[in-house]
């Protein structure tokens, strides 16, 4: 990686956590904690399935909820606050602050995943009282996640390139639920004839697949999650969050800072 | 060789909700500075002076024009490395503090690894920042913001550093060290472009001043010369508790002033008025020639001229 990228990005991920986002660390032990003592206590036979479903929406809803609202000040507050003067007074390009922003806004919330995934399995071992070889679908559960955050940060990244973090912040959330559905649009998109097919059909494509990234209640069952999906989940959010993310720094090469 | 060779540069944006229109914020600007200067750029509030700093920086985009720094042109990425900018009432990171900002500043305008840590120092010494190096940024005095953004801007030891409006907002004493630390900048041979519209600032350290006004460049000038053109007057300082009636017959302005009189008159009645003097056999304490200062010249060039105001009257302009 570029150093400059690197050492932005590293800036980013600082800011992040003396900022007291990883705070956030706090309520999710404090729930997952709780829902396990209370699972413990009324759930037969089904306590496995309970905390892998909490604990993975709860991983999931945590992320997307940083990456949003931490994502579209990522460059708008450097503007507003003109910290980005004396930045890009430098030998720093403008794509390079970009991609160094969103390196470090992912680097933190693999962090905040890496440590809310060992509360789950913390979780996962105080209801159970053993890992089973099913478990490790969960880690790739989490990996999906991670996912998700990648192009939910980058979305929010693109939108909040040209407009208010206010608009940004409803744009990327509306697309994260639309995204859920992507499923189910491009199932609707198949039985749609005509213009309103080919329509149906460019959204369902263009939104981004963010079902296909939702394996929570499969491995909460115990059940596998197939090679295929996994390098095909990978090659998607990397070439949508590169999409997303060129979107973004087209639009602020152009972009005057008043 | 020119350090800064503005060429043409011309900003315009476009205003309005509905219809949107052009808004000229800079007029074709064309001025060169040499290396070694010390360029003080003057005008009021709204003049034009951060349009030019932020055109110059890449911050935004001339909608015309160019302009070549250090002899390249200003899209050439090497130009950054050496320059160094301190925006108006700058704002750092305050998540950091003074030593992990500077580091961070190094690091990004390519100061090597080895001997970074020892110019972060050094730097923290030189802006007198050393004992509150550790401590986060939000815990500083405007002040001590201030003088951060000078360290900086040179933590790279740049050729050229553009400051914009280093003085503002700072009381006397902060405006004291500011100004000497544009001094050594100037020791060091480094060029220096500053904004301000404090003139005794621009008086005390520039070589070389611009006036801007309206978006429009309306003179340049060297600051030895402006201020050591008289004006065909002299001033008489002396002892005395009345103004002598033969010195007011000569055309004297004259100021009673304690047991003091000051009294400005014609060049060609010197002679004359110290013979007054002698006469009344009054202690003269003091004759200079009145020199122009730089507030004349400067309050002279922003008066709108009968082109500019026949311009105005068409709606041209900003």
């Amino acid at each position: 990686m570029n150093s400059r990228i690197g050492y932005i990005a590293f800036n980013t991920f600082r800011e992040a956590v003396r900022d007291r986002v990883l705070y956030n660390l706090i309520a999710f032990a404090l729930l997952l904690s709780g829902a396990a003592i209370l699972v413990g206590e009324i759930s037969i036979d089904i306590e496995r399935l309970v905390v892998v479903n909490l604990g993975l929406t709860a991983v999931s809803l945590f992320g997307v909820v940083i990456a949003i609202f931490i994502g579209i000040g990522l460059v708008s507050k450097e503007i507003d606050k003109r910290t980005l003067y004396t930045v890009l007074s430098r030998p720093v390009r403008r794509w390079e602050f970009v991609v160094g922003k969103f390196f470090g806004l992912t680097g933190t919330l693999v962090v905040n995943t890496f440590l809310m995934a060992i509360g789950v399995f913390l979780a996962l071992l105080y209801v159970a009282h053993r890992f089973e070889k099913m478990d490790v679908w969960v880690l790739v559960a989490l990996y999906f996640i991670v996912l998700q955050f990648l192009i939910v940060c980058a979305l929010a990244l693109f939108f909040s390139s040209f407009s208010t973090p206010l608009m940004s912040a409803v744009f990327t959330f509306a697309l994260f639920v639309i995204g859920n559905l992507a499923e189910d649009l491009r199932g609707f998109a198949k039985i749609t004839q005509g213009v309103g097919g080919w329509i149906a059909t460019a959204i369902a494509y263009l939104v981004p697949n963010f079902s296909a990234l939702n394996v929570i209640s499969q491995v909460a069952h115990g059940d596998a999650v197939p090679g295929r999906l996994i390098l095909y989940n990978s090659v998607y959010t990397l070439l949508y969050s590169a999409m997303a993310i060129s979107g973004a720094v087209l639009i602020f090469q152009r972009r005057n800072l008043k | 060789m020119a350090a800064i060779e503005i060429l043409d540069l011309e900003k315009s944006y476009l205003v309005g909700f509905w219809r949107k229109r052009p808004k000229l914020a800079l007029r074709p600007l064309r001025l060169t500075i040499e290396e070694g200067e010390v360029f003080g750029f003057l005008g009021p509030n709204g003049a034009g002076k951060t349009t030019t700093l932020k055109l110059l920086m890449g911050l935004v985009f001339p909608t015309a024009g160019t302009a070549r720094i250090l002899g390249m042109d200003i899209d050439d990425p090497r130009v950054k490395s050496q320059i160094g900018f301190l925006p108006e009432q700058p704002y750092f990171y305050d998540h950091l503090s003074a030593r992990e900002l500077l580091n961070y500043y190094a690091q990004l305008s390519g100061v090597p690894a080895k001997g970074r840590s020892a110019r972060v120092e050094q730097m923290l010494a030189r802006v007198g920042l050393s004992d509150s190096a550790g401590v986060q940024l939000r815990k500083f005095s405007k002040g001590m913001l201030q003088r951060l953004g000078l360290a900086q801007a040179i933590v790279h030891d740049p050729k050229l550093v553009f400051l914009d409006e280093p003085m503002s907002g700072l009381d006397p004493m902060g405006r004291r060290e500011v100004r000497d630390l544009i001094q050594q900048m100037r020791h060091e041979g480094k060029t220096v472009f500053f904004s301000t519209h404090i003139l005794s600032d621009a008086e005390a350290l520039c070589d070389r001043v611009g006036v801007i006004h309206q978006g429009e460049l309306r003179g340049v000038g060297a600051v030895a010369e402006l201020t050591s053109q008289t004006q065909g007057k002299v001033e008489i300082i002396f002892y005395s508790r009345t103004v002598p009636a033969g010195l007011t017959s000569l055309g004297a302005e004259a100021r009673l002033s304690g047991d003091m009189v000051n009294a400005v008159l014609p060049e060609e009645q010197q002679d004359a008025a110290l013979e007054v003097l002698r006469r009344e056999r009054l202690k003269l304490i003091s004759l200079t020639p009145v020199r122009s200062s730089l507030e004349e010249y400067y309050i002279q060039k922003l008066r709108p001229t009968e082109s500019r105001t026949e311009e105005s009257r068409k709606g041209v302009g900003v």
